[in-house]
């Protein structure tokens, strides 16, 4: 009897393997179209002889229309309010991690966890709304009607931090439960309480992952949209005073979309321009937590 | 060791520094609770929120005297009565156009009330009040609006009604419903989730299944990584300029014969949206198919299966629950994101339901953008209860994925 050994050649094996190939490739071709199609209109914003890169990097004011195109207008009111969310999502957002990680009983975790989560998955929109008729309102009664505009970063930047603050506390938590059990261990050995463990021996093993955390943090609240577009202000202004209204990128962006806009004009470039600064600046926050992660993980596996 | 006698409490010292580092352990513990407290205490603020805005009194006025039309009180009139009514009262022209949208005598009692409020005794808000307000102040508001507006009614109103949800949209706030907003929300879920999960699908099995473990794989699978990590808003920019723009003879239905739109559809939006899940999508369906054990795939070769049959007959089968739980937290991420619509360009007013991927639409996730950004307090109101629709669809969509996986675990 004579066996044919050779590896047969299956036409329908191939076609299929070949499609899955291409969605496979998929994700990286969505990438470059990213790149391109920001980059082709942002050039043609930059190509516009009126648009030097000294004036777009150098200046205050923001307006297309006449000439204006400083982009530190939109650039303060995103640093401001992303300044204000991680100032309280990543201390309550590392708090929390701690005590689930460390404290917590299955009982408590599986309340605890689920809540949330439900947290995490309620829409930036519910979010913008909580902002502008809960907290505004809140925060005028608290420094009074004549000190804080009805459309401020402060109150923007606070509920982006609660927004924030359970993608934190899960990465936060991941970290700190994949340091070993024998550094803990070897610490209560030693004597050292609970609080000594945590913060002195497992926190510095799960730094690594924490940073991680804290650039994903910074990189959600830079791209975050719709709650400073509800509730930080409807106009770019220069001023890092977190009680006045100011526009972030990304709310121009929705601002300016929104209406009826023409092809060819310098707004539409103009906004191409912010959306590949938003993309560049969250690629690399992106890569940078990447990078950190598997450095961490190499060293405890 | 003997030098560092002097830093290591002895005798009565120790226990005193004892008592403090339990002290301070204790104070500590407390921080890191009250974290998870503020975080509980966020949410319970929000959810209230909400509910605060969607029910409370309002104070309105009637433009004309109901007695002008009926000695019935107007909470009670019964179908027929209100058909009379509006028969009597509407001037011909426009009672054939109300005809001609829908027969009026197979319209329910509410669309016909509403139609008589809104056209012949012409309601107009006044003002309205939280619910808090209304429960604890509800004589101080009474006295108020009767100095305010003498002539207002005063009464305790759900704005969250049947009526709400089967509305469509309308520039007057006591008369907007949803009807259109969750159409338009459930065309674009269902294209995003058409396009997303067999592509998804797709290269999840390419990555776990076929791919080669060299340098291309791991750059395909970083870049999947930043893509999950892409500001939404980009997603529509590059939706704005690839399908509304470039794709416009398709996504308008412009080669399909259509002649009237633009590319500003629910198709554009919907493959937007499918592409800003794709990640999600991909991510999860690799979990799902890693968790599959591989004395199957070798069982599967070990008869002789070639790899798409050990892939369809075998791996697929087992991931297929993991997928599916994915593909609906992606399909309630699709839901509930906004800011791409706002770019892909969904339309801020429009009063037709969506009937078709070419069809212009609106969506849910838009009109709470749209009332909640609004001047008027009625309009706050009729957000709050938009969010609650978005809230309860998100809830049983999150609610079905969890059973989902349950079901998965317990049978693994």
């Amino acid at each position: 009897m004579n066996f044919d050994l050779k590896k047969k050649t299956r036409v329908g094996e191939s076609v299929i393997q070949a499609l899955l190939f291409f969605a496979g490739i998929l994700s990286v071709f969505i990438t470059l179209a990213i790149v391109y199609e920001l980059g082709k209109e942002a050039l043609l914003f930059f190509n516009n002889p009126d648009v030097t890169l000294a004036k777009f990097f150098g200046g205050t004011i923001w307006q297309p229309g006449i000439g204006a195109y400083g982009i530190w207008a939109l650039v303060s009111a995103t640093l401001t309010t992303s300044f204000i969310a991680i100032c309280i999502s990543l201390p309550l957002g590392l708090a929390a991690a701690v005590y689930l990680s460390e404290y917590a009983s299955l009982r408590a975790r599986s309340i605890l966890k689920p809540a949330l989560e439900i947290l995490a998955g309620i829409p930036t929109v519910v979010y913008g709304y909580f902002a502008l008729l809960f907290v505004t309102p809140v925060l005028q009664n608290i420094f009074g009607n004549e000190n804080i505009q009805v459309y401020n970063m402060l109150s923007a930047g606070l509920v982006m931090g609660i927004m924030i603050l359970p993608l934190i506390s899960s990465m936060s938590e991941d970290a700190l439960s994949a340091a070993p059990r024998a550094l803990r261990e070897a610490a209560y050995a030693l004597g050292a309480t609970k609080v000594e463990t945590s913060l002195q021996v497992v926190l510095p093993a799960a730094l690594s992952g924490i940073g991680a955390a804290l650039i994903v943090g910074i990189s959600r609240a830079v791209g975050e949209t719709m709650i400073v577009a509800v509730a930080s202000g409807a106009g770019p202004n220069f001023t890092f005073n977190p009680l006045q209204a100011a526009e972030t990128m990304t709310g121009h962006i929705a601002r300016i979309s929104g209406g009826d806009l023409s092809y060819n004009s310098i707004d539409y470039t103009s906004l191409f321009s912010i959306a590949l600064m938003l993309f560049l600046v969250t690629l690399a926050l992106n890569l940078i937590s990447q990078w950190v992660v598997n450095r961490f993980r190499e060293r405890y596996e | 060791m003997n030098q560092k006698t002097d830093s290591f409490p002895e005798g009565s010292d120790f226990y005193s520094a004892l008592k403090k580092r339990y002290r301070v352990a204790s104070i500590w513990q407390i921080l890191f609770l009250s974290a998870l407290f503020v975080a509980m205490i966020s949410l319970t603020a929000l959810l209230y929120n909400v509910m605060d805005g969607a029910f409370g009194y309002i104070a309105y006025e009637y433009k004309n005297d109901p007695s002008e039309f009926t000695f019935t009180p107007v909470n009670e009139l019964s179908k027929e009565e209100l058909l009379t009514i509006l028969q009597n009262n509407l001037s011909a022209g426009a009672y054939k156009k109300l005809d001609a949208e829908q027969a009026m005598p197979t319209r329910s009692q509410a669309d016909l009330m509403n139609l008589f409020l809104e056209r012949l005794l012409q309601i107009d808000t006044k003002q309205t009040w939280s619910m808090t307000e209304s429960i604890l102040q509800g004589n101080e508001i009474r006295q108020e609006a009767k100095t305010n507006y003498p002539e207002a009614r005063i009464e305790f109103r759900s704005w969250l009604t049947p009526q709400f949800l089967v509305s469509s949209l309308s520039s007057r706030a006591e008369f907007a419903g949803v009807r259109t907003a969750v159409l338009g929300s459930l065309w674009l879920v269902g294209i995003a989730i058409a396009f997303a999960l067999p592509i998804g699908t797709g290269a999840a099995i390419y990555l776990q299944e076929y791919a080669p473990k060299n340098w291309f794989t791991a750059i395909i699978q970083t870049n999947l990584n930043n893509l999950a990590g892409v500001p939404s808003i980009v997603y529509g920019m590059l939706g704005l300029a690839v399908f509304v723009r470039l794709l416009e003879p398709f996504t308008s239905g412009g080669i399909f014969g259509l002649t009237d739109a633009n590319g500003r559809t629910v198709l554009s939006a919907g493959l937007t949206m499918g592409i800003l899940v794709l990640p999600l999508i991909i991510i999860n369906a690799q979990e799902a198919i890693k968790a599959v054990p591989d004395s199957l795939r070798q069982a599967s070769f070990g008869v002789g299966a070639t790899r798409w049959q050990t892939v369809w007959y075998h791996v697929l089968p087992n991931a297929l629950p993991g997928i599916l739980t994915g593909s609906i937290l992606a399909l309630s991420r699709a839901l509930g994101e906004t800011a791409p619509l706002i770019v892909v360009g969904a339309s801020t007013f429009i009063s037709v339901d969506p009937d078709g991927p070419f069809s212009k639409f609106t969506a849910l996730p838009i009109q709470i953008y749209q009332w909640t950004t609004r001047a008027q307090s009625e309009f706050h109101a009729v957000a709050a209860s938009g969010i609650i629709v978005l809230l309860v669809l998100l809830l049983t969509l999150n609610a079905s994925a969890i059973l989902l996986r349950n079901r998965f675990q317990r049978k693994l």
